[in-house]
């Protein structure tokens, strides 16, 4: 516990010395996410400093061991870590898919060689990865995906398209699933292979979103060389990594909504727009859903403190993820819900200075995809049903 | 620990066949004196009063289990009353006298008390009218109480009165305590649809003396807002319990019930409901246990927290019973079938101290909105 306490003054005075006032602003902007990578353009000074001492310090992946970049922290120490930063407003320095999904995978999964060679640079921010799960043919239904993967001795060839790929475009290089097996039960014949977005034969498509972005791609594999180093854990038994990888993935999206602090707060918005009277909103059919988004969104963020902390250490089954994906998604949705409600007119404005960009409108239709990506609610529904509840025939 | 020990000891003494038993024997206490007993002698009855009163000078956390578990069993029982609410009461603002007089026999199983607050249908604290108006060497109370847990048979009344201000204002309210036996006090134990106690109480000039205040007159909010609380969370605890229970045999029925050659569970209209309200419990879960944690680590600031947590436990054990009924068909609404009770009594959980509107009202002026 002394040696907890000391961690933490130690942890406050580094943060206060080598945080810069900027990274300590709320971010305003999807620039003012770091997401690292050979293509990634530093928005400012700061936000490259941020990155490289938290980096040097291994704080980007504070519990990941410290052979492989990560800063060797207990849990605890690294929960001690999160709060100081929370306490003074700092950026996450660094956020990315290699952090959240495949780096657990590749700790879990990966061998030494794939583990030296990739953890490193997913801490330093240097190589940015995407997801090549869904495909045009395999949404929910995930195992029965086509991309083939054929054996010639040294190395396999790709071919195949994915779709929904989050950041296709600029990232450097791909977690993929493909068949190695077409002839084996569809869950049997899958590999977990990683490769270069350079290699010849990879291209992407960007697709726009609703929300006017288009942070996704459709992307093609044409007979695109992968090494046969770059199969992580066993040929053919690649599904069982796709599923832990998700449930890593599941968590950190259900934690997405609770970025507390960083918006001002449903109440404060609508009071502005609808008014008060006697100290509460004149609308009180508004502030009735309001309060009650807030019990609930309240009691989520416990929760997530609760059980997040027992997956993260591996006490809890595993799909408890899915409980935390569903209710974060659905929490989040109803949170921007109330937010374009209170909003009023003000909250459709799609362009220009005074919306900040449509900030608002386009968040609003941005959460939509929460309830869809990573699994959707209703397949989170069926897992919990299926492995936590035990009921027949799901 | 206290939480397998609880649990076998009420299954094994106090299962659901012991409400029923209540419910359908006539019964002037409407809880059994030999298992309060029982109660007191494992410390349950003494678990929040400290060691120098005789008691095991436990936490709300651990109060909180006996009563999730009480609520797995329904059993009624003076612990939320008396163990929780009034001592809560007497250890926090209690005198050194009233202390000695009523903690040791509270912890022994010896002593009733409970908390005569609601005056109306709706949880109002701070609408409190009953009046004191002096007389000599102390006060004469007037007015009327509802609601009251175990007001029939409690032998010691924390009331809630005005001294001053006008009701709808927390300034001006004292506690008083109040002989259960006091001349002029009315009692009239009002049938509950739980088939746990309650009662009305009508104060005709009950004469109190000068040292029956407990805490500081026209102080009272703050101490009651402290018992309140601490009941809040208490029956919120009681309220997952039975919620969790519900659950299980919910779950387990749709693993064994079959309609059209299958298994009802099979259906996905009903796994995706059980596992969404899967989800509502954990949260419930995380709730009521930070609420009952933020008692023991920082009682003065509990309020919002235990709001959030009574307000989230009451509709998910809404949730949990209405579902239990009806994914159980026609059985669910059997008398003999056990899912009623449950919802009776989460229905009486759910309006005690405030319901869920009133809690997310309170947490809406807390966040000024
Ligand atoms: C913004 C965004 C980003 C994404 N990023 C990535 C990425 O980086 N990499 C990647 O690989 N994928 C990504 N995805 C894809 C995502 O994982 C899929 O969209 C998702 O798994 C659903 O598949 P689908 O779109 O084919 O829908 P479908 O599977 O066709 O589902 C259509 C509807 O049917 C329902 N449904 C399907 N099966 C069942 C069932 N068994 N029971 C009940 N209902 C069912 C679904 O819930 C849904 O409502 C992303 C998606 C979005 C929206």
């Amino acid at each position: 516990m002394a040696d907890l306490e000391t961690f933490r003054k130690e942890t406050r005075a580094w943060l206060e010395a080598n945080c810069p006032a900027e990274m300590r602003q709320p971010p305003e902007s999807e620039e003012d996410t770091c997401w690292g990578g050979r293509k990634w353009v530093f928005k400012s000074e700061a936000q490259r400093v941020w990155l490289e001492r938290m980096a040097a310090k291994g704080w980007t992946v504070p519990e990941w061991p410290r052979q492989y970049g990560g800063g060797g922290l207990s849990h605890e120490e690294a929960k001690i870590l999160r709060e100081e930063m929370r306490a003074l407003g700092c950026r996450s320095p660094l956020d990315s898919f290699g952090i959240w999904m495949l780096g657990p995978a590749l700790l879990k999964y990966g061998n030494e060689q794939q583990k030296r060679e990739h953890l490193p640079k997913i801490a330093r921010g240097e190589i940015r990865w995407c997801q090549g799960y869904s495909e045009p043919g395999s949404g929910s239904d995930l195992a029965s995906l086509q991309t083939r993967a054929e054996d010639r001795g040294d190395y396999f060839v790709v071919n195949g398209s994915k779709i929904w790929t989050s950041y296709a475009d600029k990232a450097d290089w791909i977690f993929c699933l493909v068949r190695t097996d077409p002839k084996a039960p569809k869950h049997e014949g899958i590999s977990f292979v990683l490769f270069d977005m350079e290699s010849p034969g990879v291209s992407t498509s960007p697709i726009t979103l609703i929300s006017g972005k288009s942070p996704f791609c459709q992307t093609f594999f044409e007979d695109v060389q992968v090494l046969k180093a770059n199969l992580v854990g066993q040929l053919n038994k690649g599904w069982e990594i796709a599923k832990f990888l998700l449930t890593h993935e599941r968590e950190m999206i259900g934690g997405m909504g609770m970025t507390g602090g960083r918006h001002r707060s449903l109440g404060e918005v609508a009071a502005d727009t609808v008014g008060t009277e006697d100290g509460r909103l004149a609308d009180p059919v508004l502030r009735a859903q309001i309060a009650s988004f807030e019990v609930d969104s309240w009691a989520f963020a416990l929760t997530l403190d609760r059980v997040g902390d027992l997956f993260k250490t591996g006490q809890a089954h595993p799909a408890v993820s899915s409980m935390l994906k569903y209710y974060g998604a659905e929490l989040n949705k109803r949170r921007l819900e109330l937010m374009v409600a209170a909003g009023g007119s003000e909250a459709l404005e799609w362009e220009g200075p005074r919306s900040r960009d449509g900030f608002t409108v386009r968040s609003w239709l941005r959460s939509k995809a929460n309830s869809i990506e990573g699994g959707t609610s209703e397949i989170q529904l069926n897992i919990i049903a299926k492995r936590i509840l035990n009921l027949p025939g799901a | 620990m206290l939480r397998d020990n609880a649990r076998s000891f009420l299954s094994k003494n106090a299962p659901i066949a012991h409400l029923r038993q209540l419910r359908d024997t006539p019964d002037s206490v409407g809880f059994s004196r030999k298992l309060w007993k029982e109660f007191a002698e494992m410390g349950w009855a003494g678990i929040l009063v400290p060691p120098d009163y005789d008691g095991l000078g436990l936490g709300y956390v651990e109060a909180g289990v006996v009563m999730e578990e009480l609520g797995h069993t329904l059993t009624p029982s003076p612990l939320l009353a008396t163990s929780v609410v009034a001592a809560t009461a007497l250890v926090r603002s209690g005198s050194e006298a009233q202390k000695k007089a009523f903690l040791p026999r509270i912890a022994a199983g010896d002593l009733i008390a409970t908390l005569a607050i609601d005056e109306a249908a709706k949880h109002r604290p701070e609408k409190t009218a009953l009046k004191a108006s002096n007389k000599a060497n102390g006060f004469v109370l007037s007015g009327a109480k509802t609601f009251v847990i175990d007001g029939h048979v409690a032998d010691l009344i924390i009331v809630g009165v005005r001294t001053s201000g006008s009701p709808g204002e927390e300034r001006g309210l004292t506690l008083f305590l109040v002989d259960g036996k006091a001349k002029g006090l009315k009692v009239e134990r009002t049938s509950m649809v739980d088939a746990h106690n309650s009662a009305r109480l009508e104060f005709d000039n009950v004469a109190v003396a000068a040292d029956a205040i407990l805490g500081t007159p026209g102080q009272g909010w703050k101490t009651l807002e402290g018992a309140l609380n601490a009941g809040r969370a208490a029956i919120a605890a009681e309220l997952l319990g039975a919620a969790d229970e519900i659950f299980a045999r919910t779950v387990t029925y749709l693993r064994e019930r079959k309609q059209f050659g299958k298994l009802i569970g099979e259906f996905q209209a009903l796994q995706h409901r059980a596992a969404h309200l899967y989800c509502e419990l954990e949260l419930a879960r995380s709730a009521v246990l930070k609420a009952l944690q933020t008692l023991d680590e920082s009682f003065e600031n509990a309020g919002a927290v235990v709001s959030m947590a009574k307000a989230k436990a009451g509709s998910v054990a809404t949730l949990a019973v209405q579902e239990g009924v009806q994914m159980h068909g026609g059985i669910g609404m059997t008398d003999e079938f056990d899912a009623g009770l449950f919802m009776k009594r989460v229905r009486v959980g759910q309006e005690l101290f405030g319901d869920a509107n009133f809690h997310a009202d309170k947490l809406a002026r807390l966040n000024h909105y």
